[in-house]
Order: structure tokens, then C-alpha cells, then sequence
């Protein structure tokens, strides 16, 4: 397939994917907020920090209040990674796909458009649960009918390779809010606030229910252990990982010895995940351990990108790069 | 304290992502009235030729049963099925772009629920003349190009084809594939006020709209379910394969399983949506220029899994775009030595590069010769009469008669650079006089016709509105010409306006041609 369009199709994923997670960063703070004792500060602060866009909302205002905070991450058009600008980079995306894409998906894409720009010319943020929760039945709905009607060929893979990849960053990122959350004194661990938080945390990446049936005590090894090295909750580090990896085989054609860039980086993370230990991981910091993961995600998102869209120019080089890669 | 930024979508390939503009949506509500049923009884096709009436009350014969139906309807009924295929096509994403509209990318080209209906007689003659068209312009751009005989017997003044902003001087010599050169073109037909048809225009680089011809059906079918049962109406779903049958016969012989493709310029062009509606359709790989490199010899694309030969291009780029190294050195959209390949027979281009000095309004002018000349036949469909500003007696007719003429610019399209003399200021009229002196042969003169007309829903009534017809045809060489029934009626929906294009107020029907 195109190079083009394989990357839109894998954009297309990956922002669709981001939306929702977004949804689902906010929801944890709107979880909390309705949680908290009487007297509890509300913190929006730890928001910015793990969407990483904290330099440009500092450049815009000085202080993370609840408003600006939604707003930045829901319906503000310059800031890149808000709801609304994911929902439209998608549909840009799609549109210019939609000839590869089933039209099914792409009605999907466009409802899921209007309904945040509608929502956005409304802006009722007293509202605003039902919008979160909307724009995640949106984007399941997407991947829905993108498994449903799409053929699993090369493009789906593409698809799939970004909404996984994307998912991965985004459960890291979920699990470290807690990283930045405070509790209101160091006496505070261990207690029923501290479980609070844990719990909203997990209702976020839609785990509380499956946790339980798992690991049943809250603990913070306990989500860790859950949102990272389970093999079977869908939202886990390490299923994502797994599942991104054999799309990229498919992607490739091949799953022999001497892989391409983008399968030695991908497959040593996921091998990391699946035979590392939870002691190991506290051992580095929980933070430090998924701070390192983002890194090695973006890589081997750069990896994809210059193994599969940034090809050479002609055969000539084409035969040369196949050469070198040969020779190393 | 540190922060890992998000892994953004590279910027540097995808260089036509844009942060998007503001983009309309959502349909204005229509108020409803409950109880009357929508009566064409106040309907008064006045003086002009009316599609669907002969008289006031009198519905023309081919029309009355699908005006009977719609008067039983009550009108919130009709009014909610309008709304209902409006809401389908802005769902389906059935958008133009409008250049130089900063308050936002895309529309909905307005749909109205009233079809136009053409009888079975009508049409036969239609087809039979568009057909001759195509082939006598098929012929001429041969000959021009390669021994330009028309020229040498004296039918067209050299001057007046090398002088045609469309003659491409490059594409001389040039033999494509099978001796075609336009295998797909969208004329411009209208009727005037004696119900006299005639072509206004002929369309040979890349004529759009038969997407909403596709699209307008399947609304109308959905709307209008029960319609479609009784009337006996042509079925217009078979121009995809239609299309594909004719790119897949360009294909050179040794190339058992051709790569067809479609070049659009990209998201951003007006008529994007079309573009990927006809790939998706054919089932063939829509590119943009950059997808494209010439290596080897050969056109190929740029896959994940390295280059792979192309070798028919359905083009969607104006000529003289096509390959930067040849003709507009800053085109963006086309590929550096594409003319090579096509000169050497290696991929086939469709419509051939070259083909628009048929469009330029002065060639234009000489079809009926052309037909004469080639086929030995009369013109069937007439030309609209043409006056050339070059001859100084013509013009001087033109220059004191501009308040009644309509003055058009030899080498534009699309309802632009024109003067319509009876809705112009007198200061306009001076432009153009000026225009005409300083440059005679880029402007010709035709009397203004007065558009036929068809009932339209506007504001919850039935209201006469101008129209035109552009009807697909495509050419190839193992079969006669292949028409497509009926094709885009386009609506001027302000009230007198004479102008359809989607670009400036215009609307679309559906259009039924009925079988005998």
C-alpha cells in the first residue's frame, strides 16, 4: 500500500485513540473531585503534567484551575493534543483515505467530528461527565467498526499498530497522574483517600471491575502490577505491546532472524514486559520505569516511520540501503 | 521535573496536514407546517421552458405520475425527506471545498428532492449526439496534434489553435494508446426557452460531478423508495465499472494485471470528495503526486513495501500540471518526467495530457465543422451560436450589444470570467469592452439563452428555477461510446440567477431519464 496512506491510516488510529484517552485523564480528576473529603484542594496541575504539554499551557496561563484545564485539554483548538484538535486531526486523516478506509469508518470518523464541534459550540462544562464518556463510546465505536468492516490486511494492521502503540504511552501516562497527585501529608499512604485515588485511577482505564476479579486489594503494586504486566486486560502495557507487535510482523511479512529497526525496538520492549518483575520496577521508580517506557515508545514510533513512509526516492537507493542493512 | 511530549505526526511528508479551519456544520432546521399537502396548484412555470409542466396545472407527460406523487404528500412530509437527503449526504461527508471561503473548508452541495425528468425519446437523441461529439473531438485532437490535416484543408486558422491557452506544444507527435486522447468527458447541455437543447460547453481535462450524480441516486432511493418502483427510471449505478473497463483498456498489452490509479491533487482541491468516491468505487489506489516518482523508465509509487509500476493514471490535475519539467515549473502536484514516460508509451495518461484546447470557446465554436469534417454528418445537438471578437465586424456587434449578451473569456470555466450583458452594470459592460479591445481573441459573444426551468422546493413552495444538464460520456476504443443516463442537473437556486455552479449558489436534482 501507500506510503501516505499507510501513515494516515496509522494516525488516524493513533488520534482517535488519544482522544479517548484524554477523555479518560479528565475523568480521573472529575472521579476524584466528587470523591474527595470536604476541604481536599482540587488538583488539575498533575493533568498538564502527563498530557507532557505543560510548556504550553504555562506560556498561557500561570495557574492550573479546573476551567482552563478542561478547557486546554477538551476544546482548545491550538492546543494540539485537546479532544477537539485529536477528533479533527483524525478526520483530516481519514479523509484523506477514504477511498482505503470502509465508508463505514469514515461516517464513524465524521459523526464523532460533528459531535465534538457541536459540544464545543455548546461548551457546558456542567455537562461535561456525559461528553467524556461519549467521546470513549465514540472511539470504541471507531475500533469497532473499523474490526467489523475493514479486511485485516496491511492497512488494518497500520491501524492497529498506531491505536496500540498509542494506547501503551497512554496507560503509562494514566498510571503516573498518580505519580503527581499529593496527598495533603506523607501520613496519608496507605489510607482511605490514598485508596481513593488508586480506585479512580483505574476506573479511568475502565480496569476497577477487572482488576477486582484479578487482584482483588487495592494496592499500589497491585495497579501496577495490573495496568502493566497483565497478558489479558486489554488496556495493559504489555497486552498493547503484544498486540503491536504482531501487527508490525504482518506489517513486515516476515517474523524470522534479522528484523527491520522498528521490530528490534518494538520487541525489545515487549520483551522487557514480559520478563520483568514488579520488584524490578520499583526498584527504578515507578515513575522513572514509565517515564523510560514513553521514551522507548516514541522510538519506536520513529522506528515505523522511517522502515515503512519515509522510503527512498528511487530503486538505486532503495538497493543500497537493502545492502548496508544487509551487510550490518 | 521531566516531561515526554506526545509522538506527533510528522510534519515533514504529510506537508498538506494543516491544522483545520473552522468547518460549517449543521443543517439550518426548516420550520414545519403540519395539515396542507404540498400542491404544485400555485406553481406557475410562467414564460419560460418548464421541465416538468407544459401549462399551469398541466404536468408534462413523462412527469405526472411523479407530480401525482408528490402532491400526496403533506408538505412536512416533503419538507422532512428534503431535510432527511440533506442530512444523508452531510453524513455521508458529500463536501466541496470552496477556495478563497476562509469561514470554513467544506459544504454540502444543496440538494433539492424535486428530480428532473427527461423522456425515453429526448434522451435517445441526446445520446446519439453527445456520442458524435466525443468522436469528432476525439478525432480533432488526433489530428491536431499529430498531422494536423484540419489545418491544412483549410477548416481552422493555424492561429486560432496555437493561439488556444489548452494547445500543449509538448504533446505534438504524441500517440496514445489506441489514437485516444479524451476517453472521459462531462458536457454542458441547456435547453432555452423553445425547449431547443444545446451544448454550452464541452469539458475534456478533468470534468467532475458524476460522483453527485451516484450519490444524488442513492438519496433519492431512500427518500423516494415507492417512485422507483412504479416509473420505469435508467439505472445510473453502472458507471464505476464503466470507468474502470475504460482506464483498464489502456493498459499496454504485455501488462497482464494493470496498476491503475487515480491522481487527485490532494484533500484540499474541491473535488476531493469525488476523487476518493471514484477510487473506493473502482476499488483502484487513489495518489497524489508526491506518492509518485519516475524510476527506470517507468511511473511508479512509493509503498511501504518499496516502488511499484503504475501503468494507467486516471488523472485529476489540469493539464499543465502534470509534469513540472515540461509545462508550470512550480507545480507541486504532478511528477518530474512523467511526459517522458507517457511519450514513450510506458504508462497511459487519461484524458491525455493536451486535451484542453478542445475547451478553449473558440475551438469550441468549430465542432460543427469538426463533425462535418471527420464523420460527414451534421452537428445533432447545436452549438450555442458564437460570436468571435477577432472578426472586426463580429466585434463591433458584440461592443454595442453587450447589455444583451453574455461575454465569456475563451480559456475559464466554471461560471467565471464571464458577462451575463442583462444582469450587468453599465460599468461592467465598459470592462469588458475594454477587455474585449485589448485582447479579441481571448472573448467570445453568445446570445444570452434563457435557461430552462423546473419547479424547486425554496421556502416551503414550489418555485421555477434555472437549470442545466452535464451528462458523463466515456470514450474507448473496443466499444461504442458509453453514456451514462441522464447526468448532474445543476439548479441556480437564487431566484432569476442563471448562474449553476456550486462554486456560486448552485444546487443539484436528481435526473430521471425514463425508459419508453
Amino acid at each position: 500500500m501507500l506510503s501516505r496512506v499507510a501513515d494516515s491510516i496509522y494516525w488516524l488510529n493513533r488520534y482517535i485513540e488519544r482522544a479517548e484517552n484524554v477523555a479518560r485523564f479528565v475523568e480521573v480528576n472529575l472521579n476524584l473531585l466528587m470523591d474527595n473529603p470536604v476541604g481536599v484542594a482540587q488538583q488539575w496541575d498533575p493533568l498538564i503534567a502527563v498530557t507532557g504539554d505543560r510548556t504550553l499551557f504555562n506560556e498561557r496561563y500561570d495557574q492550573a484551575t479546573a476551567d482552563r484545564v478542561l478547557d486546554f485539554l477538551t476544546f482548545d483548538t491550538t492546543s494540539p493534543n485537546s479532544i477537539r484538535s485529536c477528533v479533527r486531526a483524525a478526520r483530516e486523516n481519514a479523509r484523506s483515505v477514504r477511498e482505503t478506509i470502509s465508508s463505514e469508518m469514515w461516517e464513524q470518523v465524521n459523526a464523532f467530528y460533528l459531535q465534538v464541534e457541536d459540544a464545543a459550540k455548546e461548551k457546558d462544562s456542567r455537562d461535561s461527565y456525559a461528553f467524556y464518556s461519549e467521546v470513549k463510546m465514540a472511539s470504541h465505536r471507531f475500533a469497532g467498526v473499523m474490526d467489523a468492516t475493514l479486511s485485516w490486511t496491511e492497512s488494518w494492521h497500520f491501524g492497529q499498530l498506531g491505536r496500540m502503540l498509542e494506547r501503551a504511552d497512554k496507560t503509562a501516562r494514566i498510571l503516573d497522574v498518580k505519580y503527581f497527585l499529593l496527598l495533603p501529608t506523607v501520613q496519608e499512604v496507605g489510607t482511605p483517600l490514598d485508596n481513593l485515588q488508586w480506585i479512580a485511577l483505574l476506573k479511568s482505564a475502565s480496569a476497577y471491575e477487572m482488576y477486582r476479579k484479578t487482584e482483588q486489594m487495592i494496592s499500589p503494586a497491585g495497579v501496577a502490577k495490573f495496568l502493566i504486566l497483565d497478558g489479558h486486560f486489554p488496556r495493559s502495557i504489555k497486552f498493547c505491546l503484544k498486540w503491536a507487535e504482531d501487527s508490525l510482523s504482518e506489517i513486515s511479512g516476515f517474523s524470522g532472524h534479522d528484523p527491520i529497526s522498528s521490530q528490534r525496538a518494538l520487541g525489545r520492549l515487549r520483551a522487557q514486559m514480559e520478563y520483568t518483575t514488579l520488584d524490578e520496577i520499583f526498584q527504578q521508580g515507578l515513575h522513572e520505569f514509565l517515564d523510560n517506557l514513553q521514551l522507548q515508545l516514541n522510538n519506536v514510533g520513529q522506528c515505523v516511520y522511517t522502515d515503512f513512509i519515509a522510503l527512498p526516492e528511487t530503486t538505486n537507493d532503495t538497493a543500497m540501503v537493502m545492502g548496508s542493512s544487509m551487510q550490518s | 521535573m521531566r516531561e515526554i511530549t506526545l509522538w506527533q505526526k510528522s510534519q515533514s511528508l504529510d506537508t498538506q496536514f494543516r491544522s483545520p479551519k473552522s468547518v460549517k456544520c449543521g443543517i439550518p432546521p426548516i420550520l414545519l407546517f403540519h395539515g396542507d399537502t404540498m400542491s404544485f396548484r400555485d406553481y406557475d412555470p410562467g414564460d419560460f421552458y418548464d421541465e416538468l409542466f407544459t401549462a399551469k396545472g398541466t404536468p408534462r407527460t413523462a412527469a405526472a405520475l411523479l407530480i401525482e406523487r408528490i402532491e400526496s404528500l403533506s408538505i412536512d412530509s416533503l419538507i422532512r425527506r428534503q431535510q432527511a437527503a440533506q442530512n444523508t449526504l452531510f453524513k455521508l461527508g458529500v463536501t466541496f471545498n470552496v477556495y478563497g471561503d476562509n469561514q470554513g473548508t467544506e459544504r454540502v452541495f444543496p440538494f433539492d428532492v424535486v428530480p428532473r425528468i427527461i423522456s425515453g425519446q429526448d434522451w435517445q437523441a441526446l445520446e446519439k449526439g453527445l456520442k458524435q461529439r466525443i468522436t469528432a473531438l476525439n478525432c480533432f485532437l488526433d489530428d491536431i496534434y499529430n498531422d494536423q490535416k484540419i489545418v491544412e484543408d483549410g477548416i481552422i486558422p493555424r492561429e486560432t489553435i496555437e493561439s488556444a491557452s489548452g494547445f500543449l506544444s509538448p504533446c505534438m507527435g504524441i500517440k496514445p494508446p489506441k489514437g485516444v486522447w479524451c476517453h472521459i468527458t462531462g458536457t454542458d447541455l441547456v435547453r432555452d426557452r423553445a425547449g431547443t437543447w444545446y451544448v454550452l460547453e464541452d469539458n475534456l481535462r478533468c470534468p467532475s460531478g458524476v460522483s453527485y450524480v451516484l450519490e444524488n441516486r442513492t438519496v433519492m432511493k431512500s427518500t423516494f423508495p415507492t417512485l422507483f418502483n412504479e416509473l420505469n427510471i435508467q439505472a445510473v449505478d453502472d458507471y464505476p465499472g464503466q470507468l474502470l473497463e475504460t482506464l483498464l483498456e489502456l493498459a499496454p498489452e504485455h501488462v497482464s494485471d494493470p496498476e491503475v490509479v487515480l491522481l487527485s491533487p490532494g484533500a484540499f482541491n474541491s473535488a476531493y470528495f469525488e476523487h476518493s468516491f471514484l477510487a473506493q468505487q473502482m476499488g483502484i489506489t487513489l495518489v497524489e503526486g508526491r506518492d509518485l516518482v519516475v524510476d527506470d523508465g517507468y511511473v511508479k509509487m512509493r509503498t511501504t513495501k518499496g516502488l511499484q509500476q503504475v501503468d494507467v493514471i486516471y488523472r485529476r490535475i489540469d493539464d499543465d500540471f502534470i509534469d513540472p519539467t515540461v509545462f508550470r515549473a512550480n507545480s507541486m502536484l504532478g511528477v518530474p518526467g512523467l511526459m517522458d514516460v507517457f511519450r514513450a508509451g510506458r504508462v497511459a495518461i487519461a484524458n491525455a495530457p493536451g486535451t484542453g484546447v478542445a475547451d478553449d470557446k473558440l475551438i469550441y465554436a468549430y465542432v460543427p465543422q469538426m463533425i462535418r469534417y471527420y464523420l460527414d454528418e451534421e452537428q445533432i445537438i447545436p452549438n450555442v451560436p458564437t460570436y468571435f471578437c477577432e472578426d472586426q465586424k463580429q466585434q463591433s456587434h458584440v461592443l454595442s450589444n453587450l447589455d444583451s449578451l453574455v461575454v465569456k473569456a475563451t480559456d475559464a470555466s466554471g461560471g467565471y470570467g464571464m458577462l451575463i450583458g442583462t444582469q450587468s452594470s453599465a460599468e461592467e459592460q465598459n470592462l469588458f469592452a475594454e477587455k474585449i479591445k485589448t485582447n479579441p481573441r481571448g472573448y467570445i459573444a453568445q446570445p444570452t439563452l434563457c435557461l430552462s426551468r423546473m419547479p424547486t422546493l425554496i421556502d416551503q413552495s414550489f418555485q421555477g428555477r434555472h437549470i442545466d444538464l452535464r451528462p458523463f460520456i466515456l470514450y474507448g476504443q473496443s466499444k461504442s461510446p458509453y453514456v451514462n443516463p441522464g447526468g448532474l442537473t445543476r439548479v441556480a437556486l437564487r431566484e432569476g440567477s442563471l448562474v449553476v455552479n456550486s462554486s456560486q449558489g448552485g444546487g443539484s436534482k436528481d435526473t430521471w431519464v425514463m425508459n419508453n
